[in-house]
């Protein structure tokens, strides 16, 4: 009897035991988490010209400051090959150069004594011009921005001072790794030439001319062609009428038209970067991706996610983790809203690990079949990307920038909750068929930027390489603008 | 006359009203408190904004704290804070931690006989070796690896990371609002009960981490020269990431003492901002922080810089374009001149109408960038007051050092203009007004004014000591500080690639 006891209460006690361990073992569990409360950001008013121009008005009462920024379409991809480089240089001149009334360095001072800031900028498919101030000076420093959008000047000082910079640029462009890397991957993804990928030349800079940037100007900055967006401590009403004082006067132009661009990804091989002064080497493994408006495009952000998305993706999980290969690794598949992204796997490692790491990379691609994405990864991935999803309108400025961007793009104002309802609806079915159709480990290129006198083997021994030079081109014998500035030899 | 008027005018309303507004403002709004343990946390309550948080853990010690020998191990833990638990990312921790002693054990063998200069025996060396990563295998067993960042990420964390600097370390990231305990729960753990499982991979991990900073960049190379110069005496010297020799060196033993030696409680500020309710989010915090055990605070003397009595100087010959760095000496953050500092950094750096940028870039056309800024490279100790340029093409490092020389000779001799000055002071409250704007920021402010200053508040009084700096304050410290004895000068000497490269 007493045995019987005893084993009854040895038996309870060890479904005690493993009760409590239950518990102790994953206490995080046993946390609440209750719903999050209500949330609904607040949308910017849309208020659309007679003349064409989108405004987005975007209140925010927290603090007295005023932001906005002018996107206008026509941008770098749209430059002449001859004069690659002449968007930027129009995006710091425009601002640099002054407008009629002031030179630019007059406005330095009218601003920086009010601590506000009129700047102007170029990107890939658009230019740009903000503003920042403290509200109460917001109509001495909008004045400014209306006279730099409609009025600019484009100084030839400016002109020479800005292609003294960007040729400075050009004779640095080798000196960090990760620069070279990033260049060069593009060149790959895209081919050598596309609009996205090159980068400008002395000869580029050197031929640019301030006609050239007048002509851009009148070209492309039409009320037809902006979108703004505000946001601070103002009265909607009060500022839309600023806007329609300011810009309703302003006549409709021709329309910027987006070139039409093609894709050339490189054929696969090993591509070579030598550079003595490195002990680590940068290693892609590129292809084209796809564009947001594709119906795959939630299933590969879950892919994405699953793949290298934080530390408990595959890529970190293996390569970084369990490997100790590398300290930055990442990768998927690059989406863009009207072009596709690129496609890679990214990572560095010591010199010594290079051939090694392309392998692991490698191998990784082939787990993808014989250790398919199981449901339990997919979850992760898809909790990993609801729950932060709060994150990208969290602030009444990210919700201004997002719908600025759907704008520009042409995509729906609600583009972000379907991104939310696609996300939800991925399986791993999905997910399992779009790797096939865009992962296909035999038509990557595989970029390598390092020091081969340390690698652990020659890079032949993957297959044909190709050695890519970076020197750069010298600078015409008669460089004009910058005088001096061809002198020397980078 | 009137322009200056206006000037002074606008300043008096920005200080008047900005400035006392927030902290009026903010004072409703922040709640302190200092646990029994010595932990004080700071929750600021943002209404009305998304149901989201973000919070910053600061620990009063850094890189500054690596015993000799042992350079990078602050950086190490950094990175051990992220393993896990006792009870996360583990399948079995009794076993594991029986398990983790004998890769310890194992381990020192090892280097005992690695760094045996008479008498090495290699075969010897080899099994031991061979023992010691057995060990690893065999701890590995009982690892779930990276479930502390899984369970984060899988709950919305967004921004996950931390971060070691010669003065501190620091965690952070945002949670979705009802993830609050959660975060209190994962935050307190890895500060309570961290084990270094994984501890030498990881080391890998950070040794490629030092090669992709320092070894692979030209920039970064040249730094750690620099402040190898600069600083004789004070661990400033020393590359936060570590030397080489000690990341192949230092132990999982090692980084436990760091830690158990200074992340204690009176060490540590929390501060967590938005949309939160303060009494409710204090008490969570109190439940799950309070439990960190505390111990007396470790003798942290440090030895002084002594004063530099003469110029210094290294010359990086290098593949990459040419860069000049100079710095000078100055007194730490508590110093009473610590804001002529900040006004002298501005002055020189801020926007286009800066010093350094019409002299060197728009008028002489010499430089592409050129910049002066202080605090590194940090601000507990004596630190450096540094300026730093690009040459252009055709231009040499010599011509854009004389330059630097020029401004500063100008600082010494002829007082700054109103106009001038006014702009450093009207840009500095802006620049706090902008500083208020997000979540993340915020906290690292609040945590790291709290650590400084053992009062957040300071984040406001800081625009308040820079608008009491005068014309004469100015000038008084550039011919205290400027001067060639009290300089340091690093730069880059463009030399011709051995092959290939960067030609």
């Amino acid at each position: 009897m007493n045995f019987a006891a005893l084993r009854k209460l040895t038996f309870i006690a060890v479904i005690f035991t493993l009760a409590q361990l239950a518990v102790a073992q994953e206490p995080w569990t046993k946390i609440p988490i209750p719903p999050l409360p209500a949330f609904h950001p607040q949308e910017p008013k849309r208020i659309v010209l007679p003349n064409g121009m989108v405004i987005f008005l975007q209140e925010d009462h927290e603090l007295p400051t005023i932001d906005g920024v002018a996107r206008i379409r026509g941008g770098a991809r749209a430059e002449p090959a001859a004069k690659v480089g002449l968007t930027g240089i129009y995006g710091e001149v425009w601002r640099t150069g002054g407008t009629k009334d002031k030179t630019g360095d007059q406005l330095d001072d009218y601003l920086e004594v009010r601590a506000a800031k009129v700047e102007t900028g170029a990107n890939d498919d658009s230019t740009t011009i903000s503003l920042s101030c403290l509200k109460d000076d917001f109509n001495d420093v909008f004045q400014i921005f209306r006279e730099v959008l409609r009025a600019p000047e484009f100084r030839a000082d400016k002109l020479d001072l800005a292609k003294r910079e960007a040729y400075d640029g050009i004779s640095r462009r080798n000196d960090e790794v990760n620069q070279i890397t990033h260049r060069e991957a593009l060149k790959l993804a895209y081919g050598p030439n596309n609009p996205y990928a090159r980068v400008p030349e002395y000869a580029n800079i050197n031929a640019i001319t301030q006609q050239d940037l007048v002509d851009w100007h009148q070209t492309y900055v039409h009320p037809n062609n902006i979108i703004i967006g505000i946001v601070g401590d103002f009265d909607s009403a009060q500022m839309e009428a600023t806007l329609r004082k300011a810009f309703g006067d302003w006549p409709k132009g021709p329309a910027a038209n987006a070139p039409d661009i093609h894709f050339e990804p490189a054929k696969p091989g090993v591509y070579f970067v030598k550079k003595d002064d490195v002990n680590q080497s940068n290693i892609r493994m590129i292809g084209l991706g796809t564009t947001r408006n594709n119906p795959d495009y939630y299933s590969i952000e879950v892919f994405n996610e699953v793949l290298a998305g934080g530390f408990s993706s595959r890529l970190v999980q293996s390569i970084r983790t369990a490997q100790g290969l590398a300290y930055a690794v990442g990768g998927g598949i690059g989406t863009r809203f009207d072009h596709p992204g690129i496609l890679q796997l990214a990572m560095g490692t010591k010199s010594s690990t290079t051939v090694e790491s392309i392998k692991a990379l490698d191998a990784q691609i082939d787990q993808l079949k014989t250790r398919p994405i199981d449901d339990a990864e997919i979850a992760r991935g898809k909790d990993a990307i609801l729950n932060t999803f709060v994150f990208n309108f969290d602030t009444p400025d990210k919700v201004l920038r997002e719908r600025m961007a759907y704008e520009f793009y042409g995509y729906p104002a609600d583009f972000l909750e379907r991104y939310r309802a696609g996300i939800e609806k991925v399986t791993t079915a999905d997910v399992a068929r779009i790797i096939p159709k865009y992962l296909h480990k035999d038509q990557l290129a595989v970029l390598v930027v390092g020091n081969p006198a340390e690698f652990d083997k020659p890079l032949s021994t993957l297959g044909s390489v190709k050695d890519l030079d970076i020197s750069i081109p010298p600078p015409p014998a008669q460089m004009g603008g910058a005088g001096s500035a061809g002198g020397t030899q980078p | 006359m009137s322009r200056a008027l206006k000037l002074a005018a606008l300043a008096l309303l920005l200080c008047a009203v900005c400035c006392a507004q927030d902290l009026a403002s903010f004072e409703k709004r922040v709640t302190v408190k200092k646990l029994p343990n010595g932990l004080t946390a700071v929750v600021c309550q943002r209404p009305d904004t998304a149901p989201v948080f973000s919070f910053f853990t600061n620990v009063d010690a850094g890189s500054v704290q690596d015993p000799m020998g042992k350079t990078g191990l602050a950086h190490m833990f950094e990175h051990m804070a992220f393993k896990g638990t006792e009870t996360i990312g583990t399948k079995d921790y009794a076993a594991e931690k029986v398990a983790l002693q004998k890769v310890e054990d194992a381990y020192a063998a090892y280097i005992r006989e690695r760094d045996k200069r008479v008498d090495r025996d290699e075969q010897k060396l080899k099994q031991l070796q061979e023992a010691w990563q057995a060990a690893i295998k065999d701890a590995q067993q009982y690892v779930i690896p990276n479930q502390f960042s899984e369970i984060v990420e899988r709950n919305g964390g967004e921004g996950m990371n931390a971060f070691t600097a010669d003065d501190q370390t620091a965690y952070f990231y945002s949670f979705p609002l009802n993830r609050l305990e959660l975060w209190a729960y994962l935050e307190s753990a890895r500060y309570t009960h961290p084990v270094f499982r994984e501890f030498y991979k990881e080391r890998s991990v950070v040794t490629e981490e030092r090669r992709m900073r320092i070894d692979s960049n030209p920039i970064g190379r040249l730094l750690e020269q620099f402040v190898e110069e600069a600083f004789s005496a004070h661990p400033y010297h020393r590359p936060g990431v570590g030397y080489i020799s000690d990341l192949n060196s230092f132990s999982a033993t090692d980084a436990q003492h760091f830690f158990d030696t200074y992340y204690i409680p009176s060490n540590m500020v929390v501060a967590i901002v938005g949309d939160v309710d303060p009494v409710k989010t204090m008490a969570v915090i109190e439940k799950y922080f309070g439990a960190i055990p505390s111990h007396p605070k470790p003798d942290e003397r440090t030895t002084t810089e002594p004063p530099q009595n003469s110029e210094r100087r290294v010359v990086l010959l290098d593949a990459s374009q040419p860069v000049y760095l100079e710095g000078y000496h100055r007194p730490d953050y508590r110093d009473k001149d610590d804001a002529v500092y900040d006004a002298l950094a501005d002055l020189l750096s801020e926007g286009r109408t800066s010093r350094l940028y019409r002299a060197l870039v728009r008028d002489k056309k010499i430089a592409s960038e050129a910049e002066g800024g202080t605090g590194y490279p940090g601000v507990k100790y004596p630190h450096i007051f540094y300026f730093f340029a690009t040459p252009m093409p055709g231009h040499t490092p010599k011509e854009v050092g004389d330059a630097i020389h020029a401004e500063i000779d100008k600082l010494k001799k002829e007082d700054i203009t109103d106009e001038e000055l006014k702009m450093v002071k009207t840009r500095a409250k802006a620049n706090l007004i902008r500083s208020l704007d997000s979540n993340d920021g915020l906290a690292q402010n609040l945590a790291v004014y709290q650590t400084l200053y053992g009062d957040w508040r300071e984040l406001f009084k800081s625009v308040d000591r820079i608008d009491a700096v005068t014309k004469a304050d100015i000038r008084r410290v550039a011919n205290q500080v400027f001067i060639p004895t009290n300089r340091t000068v690093g730069v880059i000497e463009t030399v011709p690639a051995t092959s290939g490269g960067a030609q």
